[in-house]
């Protein structure tokens, strides 16, 4: 197979291949590597490009491979939001609090994927300790979205849905507090799942919100999103708020058929300020699902409109807390004051980007003393309440579907300064973070050029219902086949600048 | 309902969380913008609601009392801005009377 083909590969087509020695695992990692190198000039996805580790582990694959031993993502490209701590390269969060650090131990779900043998092409680049919407946080540099790449890629896992859209990597792995997976999935078009809270292990995850925080997978069809979902659930000693609930063979459990299903449609969901054409190509895909055989049933969630601000009290307080631990003590950026409550100011001062500030203020001011009655707990009795509109709701239905953003991706600067038009892209994605649900996002169509996608929601630990509506809808129509003309937009973005050179740079 | 720099000061002493300048004034206008959005939560009744801690039902999840491997003393210090003796070495955090 030439490059081209190998970097379009499935993960589950490249499984077949590998096993059937139609490829080998050290081509399918040169072919990422290589358009990796290629590319990032212009998308930006990584923080840190694995090459050396990479090649490692596809040369031992190969030999696993050989041997009969595989795993279902043996010799698979991977990348991992750099928010997840890994032995073999610098975990950074994206912020320089965490200069030179390496981490002592994998997170979890990177020693699950590393004992199937993965290939981990990168640490992908995030808004800075995954606060964000549009990867502008992140301290380095921000990631263009490969659809067009004067837009962002969404936030926080930025980083890890540009890479998969530009066929960087088979696969990643992000983080989902309020949405971070599932909007950059939608703005680049391609899939993206937050589990259930306590499907996978936090083990390793730098921590921004406890109560809200889940890893899961970014890939571009249903099924590969099933694939690794499966990888990486599960118990786990080192994360006590992960549940001891069987993992389904997700992957398995995929049929097309969903005849008789109920699905909701929740009216709070249609709100002002919403572009048309997502609205259109969402009512689209609802149509499609009535077509496919479910019953489309309203249903109301009547607290919808108090979740983002529920969030920005619940979020940040728990952040405050996390990132305490940020204190140049024990590793990170540090530096030295005359006394103990200087270094801290200093180091803290300085470590922390303007987002991650505003949070922590934020989440310190709701927990103080006379606050944290009226803020603080009054948000987590709002997010009972959240709760409960899904219960109720899921008495009725088997899944909700929504839009996952209210707009399709927004250019590169046009919401940086303003912190609560930001906010509001995590409208539709925040609430099943409070209630604690399973949501992915798919790509259902396209709006001024960019993509746009069709949240689907369901009940706790009911992820199989969830994948089994997405992968129907998938089948169903040809949006998960469309890709970016990323290498088009590259070589024209390389000649611009070159003429441009040529033309001005001569003055100076 | 606008935060006052007292208060913003307050709130960046207890985040140890140096401040410029700009940055104090800047704070002060966007907490005060967010904090003004968030206070319709005060709009619901939840007199009779527990809060949300968790969302998941785990009560006590606990292990056996035994000492098993952990990271080794120079995997701790690994990353040490500072250290000494297998210690982290920082300033003084009792002062001299």
């Amino acid at each position: 197979m030439v490059p081209e083909e190998l970097t379009r590969l499935s993960a589950v087509e490249a499984r077949r291949r590998l096993d059937r020695r139609e490829i080998s695992a050290m081509e399918l990692a040169d072919s990422h590597l290589a358009r990796i190198d290629r590319l990032e000039p212009r998308v930006h996805a990584f923080i840190t490009v694995l090459d050396g580790v990479a090649r490692a582990q596809a040369e031992a694959a190969d030999r696993r491979i050989a041997a009969g031993r595989s795993q279902p993502l043996t010799g698979i490209p991977v990348a991992l939001k750099d928010i997840l701590c890994t032995v073999d390269a610098p975990t950074t969060a994206a912020s320089r609090m965490l200069d030179g650090y390496v981490s002592p131990y994998d997170a979890t779900v990177v020693a699950r994927l590393r004992a199937q043998g993965a290939v981990f092409v990168g640490k992908a680049n995030t808004d800075e300790f995954a606060m964000g919407s549009s990867t502008e946080n992140s301290a380095f540099f921000t990631t263009h979205n490969p659809w067009d790449l004067r837009t962002v890629p969404g936030g926080s896992s930025g980083g890890s849905a540009a890479a998969v859209a530009a066929e960087e990597a088979i696969l990643s792995l992000g983080s989902d507090t309020g949405g971070s997976i599932r909007q950059p999935a939608g703005f680049c078009g391609v899939v993206g799942l937050k589990p259930t809270y306590g499907r996978v292990s936090r083990f390793g995850l730098i921590a921004f919100a406890s109560s809200l925080d889940q890893i899961g997978p970014f890939a571009r069809s249903v099924e590969d999103a099933a694939l690794l979902l499966e990888a990486i659930s599960g118990v786990d000693r080192y994360d006590s708020t992960s549940v001891d609930a069987p993992v389904p063979r997700y992957a398995t459990l995929l049929d097309s058929d969903i005849r008789g299903m109920r699905i909701g449609v929740a009216r709070e969901y249609q709100i002002e300020g919403m572009d048309p054409g997502v609205e259109d190509a969402v009512g689209a895909a609802i149509d499609d699902l009535r077509r496919l055989g479910a019953e489309i049933v309203e249903v109301s969630l009547p607290h919808t409109e108090y979740a983002l601000a529920t969030y920005y009290i619940v979020a940040p307080a728990e952040a405050s807390a996390n990132l305490a631990r940020f204190d140049g003590v024990k590793y990170g950026l540090s530096i030295q004051g005359d006394t103990l409550l200087e270094s801290y100011l200093e180091t803290r001062g300085r470590g922390f980007g303007a987002e991650v500030k505003r949070r922590i203020m934020l989440g310190t001011y709701a927990l103080s003393s006379g606050y944290y009655d009226a803020y603080y707990v009054k948000a987590q009795q709002v997010r009972t309440l959240i709760k409960r509109d899904f219960d109720e709701a899921f008495a009725g239905v088997d899944a909700i579907v929504a839009p996952t953003s209210p707009t399709v991706a927004f250019a590169i600067g046009e919401r940086a300064t303003d912190p609560i038009q930001m906010y509001l892209s995590d409208i539709f994605t925040i609430p099943a973070n409070m209630a604690g649900i399973p949501g992915i996002a798919i790509p259902c169509g396209f709006a001024h050029g960019l993509p746009v996608s069709l949240q689907v929601m369901g009940r706790a630990f009911d992820e199989a219902t969830v994948l089994r509506v997405a992968h129907a809808y998938e089948q169903a129509t040809e949006w998960h086949t469309r890709r970016p003309e990323i290498d088009a937009a590259v070589a024209q973005a390389t000649l611009s600048e070159t003429l441009d050179k040529d033309l001005h740079g001569r003055g100076e | 309902m606008k935060l006052s720099f007292e208060e913003v000061d307050h709130v960046a002493l207890l985040a140890r969380l140096g401040l410029t300048a700009e940055e104090r004034e800047r704070m002060r206008e966007q907490l005060s913008s967010i904090l003004e959005h968030i206070g319709r939560l005060q709009e619901l009744d939840t007199e009779a609601i527990l809060p949300t801690a968790q969302v998941i039902t785990l009560q006590n999840v606990l292990r056996d009392d035994e000492v098993q491997p952990s990271l080794s003393v120079a995997d701790v210090l690994k990353n040490a801005p500072q250290q000494e003796d297998d210690m982290f070495k920082v300033n003084a955090v009792l002062e001299e009377s």
